[in-house]
């Protein structure tokens, strides 16, 4: 870890915050984003935190494997026992690599280049910790494990996480973050996050983030997948000040498939820009991209989907949709789908409309004795279903219903029952 | 197989040579300036076309701000490098020695129009069509001026019209396109040669076809032509615009502005069929494309539409733009864009939707083929004021090969609740199917890619004019020959 640190000072210096005129990032001014002097833990003081305390997950039913991160720190103290099949790791990055640096080793910046983003260089640079789960080959852990990010200090914080996650081949695996906020203070997340997806792997990833106006959070996410693999990603955006995803997938080994959606719901001021990069490297991959934005008072939604197929990737079947829906005048959208295509025979097609919601089907509501407000709530709901629908895991996808719908009916600022916020 | 791989190749490189039919060069007396570019030669150019005080100042301001610009790099594009100092900027064919003062055009330059299809004789000419001929720097003749005169439509160079319409001319001149806009906007802003200028009066419909043909002929010189057309209330007009080069090695430059006003209820059409020459099979020479275009719609419910057919060049760099600024303004934009070989395009359109219930149309077909990148990007932008603003954009890429490129980069802006913004895109080969089908009928390989192609493009081709679109076919053939097999 600390080997690479020394490249990424390098890259970052070289290459500064990313600024509005880097193509990349010309919906989302990172200057600003970093301006705000936020103060690191770098003595890694023990924030006094029982996490169980505070926290109970809404989510009936939903039996996981539980762990936390407080800031940029895994929480290894009292713990349920979760039982976790033989040879599964889930801990502490630091820690781990001192245990086992040949599993960390062969993987750990491998995929998230300090010269291609200086975002990454940053994390790169000043990460001291984070999250590391290992499934070894053939092995197929059935419990979702569930990894609960939060945010608390008594000062602003700018907290650098770390994630890295491999599945060997065969391996199977469910993981599901959930980005929470607790002090009412000004927070600065950046998290770099590396999945290896070996062949004939299967990951689904879930990433929930319901933190508040003040927290801003940068995320980049890459990932590798081998031949036979599947993805199934989906990143949902409810409550936040200003975040920014970057997602690459790498379809590096024939027959990957990958699934790769997003919601977001934004109110107030809040700032939601995504930005996907999928790679077809090799023939017969397939993509599915599904992005839906609902915007509300004068908050901003930036979404850029580029799909690249390489020169020979043939036989490429790719979908990009990213529908959005505008519900005020202060809303401002940017939606920007990408295809880039060296190869001849591949099947690519993206779709992207802005809009309201159909008159038509309000109508017939309204004549049915719904009133406007629950007629225009339904339709909203019915909005971001397809998104949350893609979710395989029942009482997540149920339960995520329902928030949604609070979340419009605007009774749910936070997810409730869940005790951080209180 | 070695061996068959030689004989194709020769075979692509035969067509590749003849498929460019209007590479011939003019043996023609032509007063070219001194390559270079500084504010003398700005001076210059303004001195030999005998130009107004005001029109100077405008050249310079933009020359001095050009200085302090970069050249754009953001296209998706391998641009060489530009040397602006090697090329010369002015180049008059229709220059004689001194004391011939007689206004007949050089019957070399005749011959040549004729023999690019664009009879300068006003009886031959096909009666609906007035042509603005253009070579080098200067506009060679126009025709049927005094037909049109009658109506009170205004068609001539541009620079007539600053002698003899200076007040309308300097009220619209960068009127849409600023010098302030653009690197290559700049460029031309300064050393702007000759180009048409086309006034329509109020209720006025154009009786006939206005057309303006480009041809670069000089060596070592770059084009830079403006045109503006003014179209005023109720008016209508229909514009056509050619393009043909040489054959040459070395890169020619060609940095034209295209500036169109539309009024109330106007309506304005704007044709283009682009066969600039292509460079070699090599991807050597050809003419850099670099083309500012906008219109402004400036009246309510003013209509605009270009249509595009762009075969040739080496470069591509051109989006023809609207700003719906009136009330209930529409704009439409057709595009076919054919790359073969190592032709590079980038190309699209920009919708700036301002006024209310505005409603803009893009389809734009890309086909690239051989060692081509085709690159469609289009930006859509609806402001705060524009309500109900509609936009429906389709961009498909057929690829006819796998070394060629074909992207697309739209980019949406909304900043409106009530709009309503489409955009779809695809990317694929030609179908097996089809393909299969003409082949079982007896057509061979290449005619049915042919068919196909023709067919495909057809939705764009059937936006022009009827002569044009007769060139449009033919071109879209012979630019393809070669790719299949």
């Amino acid at each position: 870890m600390n080997a690479l640190r020394e490249k990424a000072y390098v890259d970052f210096q070289r290459q500064g915050f990313p600024t509005r005129k880097v193509e990349e990032y010309r919906y989302t001014d990172m200057e600003e984003v970093f301006a705000p002097d936020y103060g690191v833990n770098l003595q890694r003081v023990q924030f006094p935190v029982n996490p169980h305390d505070i926290f109970k997950c809404s989510v009936p039913n939903l039996s996981t494997s539980l762990y936390f991160m407080v800031n940029d720190l895994f929480h290894n103290s009292v713990m349920p026992k979760t039982q976790l099949p033989e040879g599964v790791v889930v801990g502490s990055l630091c820690q781990q690599a001192l245990e086992h640096p040949e599993l960390l080793q062969p993987y750990y910046g491998r995929l998230a280049k300090t010269e291609a983003d200086s975002v990454t260089a940053l994390n790169t640079m000043l990460a001291q910790d984070g999250l590391f789960i290992y499934i070894p080959k053939n092995v197929v852990v059935d419990k979702t494990i569930q990894v609960v990010n939060i945010l608390r200090s008594d000062v602003d914080l700018m907290a650098n996480r770390r994630v890295l996650i491999v599945l060997e081949q065969g391996a199977q695996a469910k993981v599901l973050f959930c980005d929470h906020a607790m002090d009412e203070r000004s927070f600065l997340a950046t998290q770099v996050c590396e999945v290896f997806v070996g062949e004939n792997a299967h990951l689904e990833l879930y990433d929930l983030e319901a933190t508040h106006l003040q927290s801003r959070r940068v995320t980049n996410t890459y990932v590798r997948q081998q031949s036979y693999s599947t993805l199934n990603m989906c990143t949902i955006t409810m409550h936040n000040g200003l975040t920014r995803n970057t997602l690459e997938v790498d379809l590096a080994g024939q027959y990957a498939e990958t699934h790769v959606n997003g919601c977001v719901v934004a109110d107030k001021q809040q700032h939601v820009d995504n930005n996907t990069l999928i790679r077809h490297s090799v023939p017969n991959c397939q993509s599915n991209e599904l992005y839906k934005y609902v915007l509300d008072d004068s908050s901003v939604g930036a979404f850029a989907g580029k799909v690249l197929v390489v020169a020979d990737a043939q036989k490429t079947v790719s979908n990009e949709v990213n529908a959005n829906l505008c519900a005020s005048p202060d809303a401002r959208m940017y939606t920007q789908p990408m295809l880039e295509i060296y190869a001849d025979d591949v099947k690519c097609s993206h779709g992207s409309t802005v809009g309201q919601l159909n008159e038509q089907a309000l109508f017939y509501m309204r004549q049915r004795g719904i009133s406007e407000a629950e007629a225009r709530l339904l339709l909203k709901f019915a909005f971001v279903g397809e998104v949350i629908d893609s979710i395989k895991l029942e009482t997540l996808r149920d339960r995520l219903h329902y928030l949604m719908e609070k979340r419009f009916r605007g009774e749910l600022s936070h997810c409730e029952g869940c005790k951080v916020h209180n | 197989m070695g061996e068959s791989i030689v004989r194709d190749n020769e075979y692509v490189r035969e067509v590749a040579q003849k498929q460019y039919a209007y590479g011939f060069t003019t043996e023609v007396e032509t007063d070219i300036i001194d390559k270079g570019l500084n504010e003398d030669v700005v001076r210059l150019i303004s001195q030999k076309k005998g130009e107004p005080e005001w029109l100077l100042e405008f050249r310079l301001k933009a020359y001095r701000h050009w200085l302090t610009m970069t050249e754009p790099a953001w296209a998706h594009l391998r641009m060489p490098k530009i040397d602006y100092q090697s090329i010369s900027y002015y180049a008059d064919p229709t220059a004689r020695k001194k004391g011939d003062e007689k206004k007949e055009i050089d019957p070399e330059l005749m011959k040549t129009f004729d023999k690019l299809g664009i009879p300068l004789e006003e009886r031959l000419a096909l009666s609906g069509m007035a042509v603005d001929a253009v070579m080098d720097s200067v506009s060679v003749k126009t025709t049927f001026r005094e037909k049109l005169s009658e109506k009170g439509i205004i068609f001539c160079s541009i620079s007539e019209a600053v002698r003899e319409y200076p007040d309308l001319v300097r009220r619209y001149l960068g009127s849409v396109v600023n010098y302030r806009d653009n690197y290559f906007a700049a460029l031309n802003s300064a050393v702007f040669s000759d180009g048409s200028f086309v006034y329509i009066p109020k209720g006025v419909r154009c009786p006939m076809e206005l057309s303006t043909y480009f041809r670069i002929n000089a060596r070592e010189t770059g084009q830079f032509e403006r045109t503006l057309i003014v179209a005023d209330d109720d008016a209508y007009v229909s514009y056509l615009e050619g393009c043909t080069a040489p054959m040459r090695d070395e890169n020619q430059l060609h940095a034209a502005i295209v500036e169109i006003v539309v009024m109330d209820r106007a309506e304005v059409k704007y044709s283009t069929v682009q066969n600039w020459y292509p460079g070699d099979s090599e991807g050597k020479g050809g003419v850099l494309n670099l083309v500012t275009k906008r219109g402004l719609l400036k009246g309510e419910n003013s209509r605009l539409s270009w249509t595009q057919v762009e075969t040739g060049s080496a470069i591509t760099w051109k989006y023809p733009s609207c700003v719906l600024m009136g009330d209930g303004s529409q704009a439409e934009f057709y595009s076919v864009a054919v790359t073969n070989n190592f032709q590079q395009a980038d190309t699209g359109t920009k919708m700036i939707h301002l006024g209310k219930n505005t409603k803009s149309t893009i389809i734009s077909k890309g086909i690239s083929a051989g060692r081509s990148e085709n690159s469609y990007r289009g930006l859509v932008k609806v402001g705060k004021q524009a309500d109900n603003a509609r936009n429906y954009t389709s961009c498909d890429s057929l690829l006819l090969g796998s070394t060629c490129g074909a992207h697309t980069f739209p980019y949406m802006d909304v900043q409106n609740p009530t709009a309503v913004v489409e955009h779809e895109a695809t990317t694929s080969k030609i179908s097996e199917d089809q393909l299969f089908y003409c082949r079982q009928r007896g057509i061979p390989t290449e005619d049915a890619v042919g068919l196909i192609v023709n067919g495909y493009a057809k939705d764009v081709i059937n936006k022009l004019p009827m002569e044009f679109a007769v060139e449009a076919q033919k071109l879209l053939g012979v630019s393809l020959e070669g790719t299949v097999g």
